[in-house]
């Protein structure tokens, strides 16, 4: 200590001297301002992206629904869609698009609820620290392979069980099956965080009046991570309805009006794979086609997304 | 602007300064100055706004969106909330060491050189982390492993190289909140002693809530406490010899004695 | 009879008895549904084997293999023993003239390696066909069963185990026989493409997460909008992007993509950039929002420090924010590459083609993908397909996962470091 002062006098000459000036007048810095420009601009491109989608899509669409012969009523209640003879009705799309996207939420909500259930409340950290990246696998796998498996394990399984006159090669339930093991990490991740978010004090105090464990979970954490489940479905269910590969492999193609799961029929977003992935020219009705029907596809799915944060953002208000 | 050779006695000045934290007064109208090369303690009890008080001065509030300010906080006479003043230059000459010692996650040469290499410095980098090592008196301690992290020092340690960090920027005022409450009574005396060394040459600014600390270590003392809106104010600012024994307020004797309550 | 008294049952035994019994139903009634979470749980773990074992299962097996012609016609030695000259008189002995002339279009037989050559006597002479195949499981259990049927149905067929996925299925593009197809140009394409994806997404992805975190007032509108604009793009179906590939990229920016504003010849703007960018997109609210994140994850007091010490908004970011949040971007990075790596739909819309046999040349260069090819061999009608699909599966999966390992790893030492 003694000797700092020493050094301090020998050696500030060597280095640097103390500020000559208080000067504090603004300095320009070209850099810093071109790289909040540019950073602005990244943040910026995702509004592009929207825009673009939104006037893309609505300017093609637009396009579509300018033929004389489409009226976007007979597009959305029309039941054939043929666009060989002038039949525009969307209806036999978005019928197996709901149907494949039913019997996908109705396989992952149970199954994705039950996993969140025991992952949070009964599984011990070590059995997480397995089952999670199993989940995660799962989720990580590219739905093309969903695909693939849905056409050569569920299609002969189904047919196996039900009878191959029963079921037909392509078919709708097999495709919504294979997407319920598709989407069930999805709702199970979000519904466990749903789920832990429920602070300890309410599962203590069930405990505290006798409840067991069951009780607890089913009749006090479930209920008050209602919403948050709730969000995690209608995402599931959003994912679903854009869901391509699986329905596009397994589901069949070729629009079918039809409410038998057996059956083959086109979703809207197999319908714009298997159009756009033949030689499309532009400017035709079937490529005006696809942009009206994902039009209708996005403004399901973006809707879908808005009210699920919306409702997950209510939820998270509760508990903060 | 200021000619070097005739320093105006005060460094930093407040003028009727309040700070809100969105509707919250956190501080009302506090009037300080502060002496060229002297120590001054803030002290007070805890959430009077005595942090919030010494970040105005280095404007370490812009970091707050809540945060804003009416009154004048004037740096040489230069109110440093204009819109043309710098904080970025401000801040260098305005130095800060902060409560938890926050080291960067670099090797304790880079800690001390990266400061001063961002700052303009061109010199040998060598000599300057020596000197300012061991002006924080740290040097004996780090010399054989200056490439070491500076997370593997200990925490008194981490925080003599957070004041040598500031140290090399070559500030004309140090701002210290509570930097020894995280430390030990040796690392504190330690402090205490570098804090005596460095006024000799700085100007040092400092928070705690360690009466001792205070009246062993520093010339002035303020003191705050807050008002019933739960605002700070400042009750009494003084030569600490003074303050600590001949209070002139109630509530400062009430404090320094224990009674606070 | 006081009201307020609890009710009771007829005596204190019957009544204890009666308490008993109902805790013991709530008890065993909280262990079947124990049972049931639990028995729910495995069935994922289940799905993922299921999934797997189909894969393998179709990827490897028996096949009888009837060749059209037999080898030993057309030399004594072995093929890869003979020389350009040998191989080259063979094709000519044994092709028509014209398809001769075809092949010679762009240069002698004799100077084609010699390799190419064989793959050519084995493709264009020998024609070898799978006429039966195996799946894994079916192999093993029916071994001398699969080889008795065979040597009935097809005397001059040979029957070998043969996995799918092997070297020659690397190095060979895409065939009309799928004995003979690979994935060569679908791997160069995919990897092409995501490095063009690579490039686009991260320094804006990382930009935009920087503007969020370390510039933007979270108050102010426009920034509210960003964000919520980003995390409700991340939930917007992939092929949706494939259409705005389409119209934008493909259609809109054709001069540009197919490169015929760089003087290359391209026809038409289905190339390896218009993916890119389109899967660029489709990755870049994933990766704002993990890098966000990884940037939330850097403390506050290094920022203080460093403004402390002087330095302008820039110098903390470059200097103490990004090397501290590196690791967790790059893990969120990878994860966002591997979502690209396996994605279909928006390539199918912005053309990938699905008969490809020679390598992209770059950017502008019309290609294929992995994922393309799986779906086109996937949808194809003969069952050889199949199995060469699931080699490519096999490819795939592996692929990813290496990537996940990395990810892990850096995730590891990241979590180490703090
Ligand atoms: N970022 C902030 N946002 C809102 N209010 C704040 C913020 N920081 C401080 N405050 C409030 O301002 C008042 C003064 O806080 P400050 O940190 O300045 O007190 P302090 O005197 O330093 O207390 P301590 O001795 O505990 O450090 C407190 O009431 C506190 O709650
Ligand atoms: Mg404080």
């Amino acid at each position: 200590m003694e000797n700092t002062a020493r050094i301090t006098e020998k050696r500030t000459a060597t280095a640097w001297k103390k500020p000559v000036s208080y000067n504090l007048q603004k300095k320009t810095r070209p850099t810093e301002a071109i790289i909040q420009a540019f950073l602005l601009f990244c943040g910026v491109v995702s509004i592009l992206t929207t825009l673009g989608i939104v006037l893309e899509l609505g300017k093609e669409a637009w396009l579509f629904f300018g033929d004389p012969e489409i009226s976007v009523i007979s597009f959305l209640t029309g039941t054939e869609w043929q666009p060989k003879i002038g039949k525009f009705g969307v209806l036999p799309l978005l019928n197996s698009t709901l149907i494949t996207s039913v019997i996908a939420i109705v396989v992952a909500l149970p199954l994705g609820i039950a996993t969140a259930m025991f992952l949070s409340e009964y599984a011990s950290p070590k059995m997480r620290s397995i089952l999670k990246p199993i989940l995660e696998v799962l989720a990580g796998v590219p739905t093309v392979v969903y695909g693939y498996f849905a056409l050569t394990f569920m299609t002969p399984l189904l047919r196996g069980i039900f009878g191959s006159q029963n079921v037909d090669v392509y078919n709708m339930a097999s495709a919504g099956l294979v997407m319920g093991i598709m989407i069930l990490p999805l709702i199970s991740s979000m519904s466990e965080d749903a789920l832990s978010a429920v602070p300890r004090s309410l599962r203590e105090a069930a405990y505290g009046l006798g409840a067991t464990r069951l009780e607890t979970a089913l009749q006090v954490v479930l209920p008050a991570a209602l919403s948050g489940i709730i969000a995690a479905f209608i995402i599931g269910v959003s994912r679903a309805v854009g869901e391509t590969m699986i329905v596009a492999i397994a589901a069949g193609s070729g629009p079918n009006f039809t409410f038998n799961p057996f059956n083959a029929a086109e979703t809207m977003t197999g319908y714009i794979a298997r159009i756009s992935g033949g030689d499309l020219s532009y400017n035709t009705p079937d490529y005006n086609s696809i942009f009206a029907i994902g039009l209708l596809l996005f403004l399901i799915t973006f809707g879908l997304n808005i009210l699920s944060r919306a409702i997950s953002r209510r939820f998270r208000e509760v508990y903060e | 602007m200021e000619d070097m050779n005739q320093p105006s006695k005060y460094v930093i000045e407040t003028r009727g300064l309040n700070i809100f934290y969105g509707d919250f007064q956190a501080v009302k109208d506090i009037s300080l100055q502060f002496e060229r090369n002297r120590i001054t303690a803030i002290i007070g009890p805890s959430g009077c706004g005595k942090s919030t008080v010494l970040r105005a001065f280095n404007r370490m509030n812009d970091f707050v969106p809540s945060a804003h300010a009416t009154g004048e906080v004037l740096y040489h006479d230069q109110n440093i909330n204009h819109p043309s003043v710098d904080a970025v230059q401000l801040r260098r000459l305005i130095g800060m060491v902060f409560q938890k010692p926050n080291p960067f996650p670099k090797s304790i040469y880079d800690n001390i050189a990266w400061g001063a290499k961002m700052n303009g410095f061109r010199g040998n980098t060598d000599d300057l982390v020596e000197e300012t090592l061991r002006q924080a008196a740290l040097w004996n301690e780090v010399k054989d492993n200056l490439k070491k992290s500076a997370l593997a020092l200990s925490g008194g340690q981490q925080q003599r190289l957070c004041i040598a960090r500031a140290l090399a920027v070559r500030p004309e005022i140090i701002l210290m909140d509570e930097p020894c409450s995280a430390l030990d009574p040796i690392a504190t005396l330690k402090i205490e002693d570098l804090m005596r060394e460095l006024s000799q040459n700085y100007t040092i600014i400092i928070v705690t809530h360690n009466m001792q600390q205070a009246a062993r270590a520093s010339d002035y003392t303020s003191f705050f406490t807050m008002d019933t809106d739960r605002a700070g104010i400042m009750v009494e600012y003084n030569e600490t010899s003074l303050i600590f024994t001949k209070p002139k307020d109630q509530r400062t004797e009430d404090y320094i004695t224990g009674r606070f309550g | 009879m006081n009201p307020m008294k609890p009710k009771t049952f007829g005596s204190n035994q019957e009544m204890q008895d009666a308490e008993k019994n109902f805790l013991y139903r709530r008890h065993q009634r909280a262990r079947l549904a124990q049972s049931v979470f639990q028995l729910t749980t495995l069935l994922a773990v289940i799905f993922l084997a299921t999934l797997l074992v189909t894969v393998v299962n179709k990827s490897m097996g028996y096949v009888v293999v009837e060749n059209k012609v037999n080898p030993a016609t057309l030399s004594d030695r072995p093929l890869s023993e003979l020389n350009n000259t040998e191989l080259a008189q063979i094709l000519r002995e044994n092709l028509r003239k014209n398809r001769v002339r075809t092949l010679e279009r762009t240069g002698f037989l004799e100077d084609q390696s010699q390799s190419t050559l064989v793959q050519l006597v084995e493709a264009e002479i020998i024609q070898p066909e799978v006429v039966e195949s195996y799946n894994l499981f079916p192999s093993l259990i029916n071994r001398s069963k699969i080889k008795a049927d065979a040597a009935v149905s097809y005397p001059n067929a040979k029957v070998e185990f043969r996995y799918w996925l092997n070297g020659v299925f690397l190095i060979n593009s895409m065939a009309s026989q799928p004995e003979l197809a690979g994935v060569r140009s679908a791997l160069l394409g995919s990897l092409q493409l995501i490095l063009i994806t690579i490039l686009t997404a991260f320094p804006i992805g990382v930009g935009a997460a920087i503007y969020l975190e370390e510039y933007a007032s979270h108050k102010s509108r426009i920034n509210r909008l960003i964000q919520t604009n980003i995390d409700n793009l991340a939930g917007v179906p992939s092929i949706v992007y494939g259409i705005l590939g389409l119209a934008l990229f493909v259609r809109a920016l054709q001069p540009f993509t197919s490169g015929a504003l760089f003087g290359v010849d391209g026809q038409n703007g289905r190339t390896i950039l218009s993916a890119g960018l389109t899967m660029a997109l489709l990755i870049l609210p994933i990766l704002i929002i993990n890098a966000q994140e990884a940037i939330r994850s850097v403390p506050d007091s290094l920022r203080q420090a460093s403004y402390g010490l002087g330095a302008t908004r820039w110098q903390t970011i470059w200097h103490h924010v990004l090397p501290g949040a590196m690791p967790g971007i790059l893990t969120g990075t990878i994860l966002a590459i591997s979502r690209a790596i396996g994605e279909t739909a928006p390539l199918i819309v912005v053309g990938a083609s699905t008969f490809i046999t020679s390598d992209p040349t770059g950017p502008f260069s019309s290609f294929t993908a992995l994922p393309i090819q799986i779906y086109n061999w996937t949808t194809r009608p003969q069952p050889a397909f199949q199995h060469i699909a699931a080699a490519a599966i096999l490819v795939l999966l592996i692929a990813l996962l290496s990537l996940n390992a990395v990810a892990i790893l850096l995730r590891n030492r990241f979590a180490k470091r703090v």
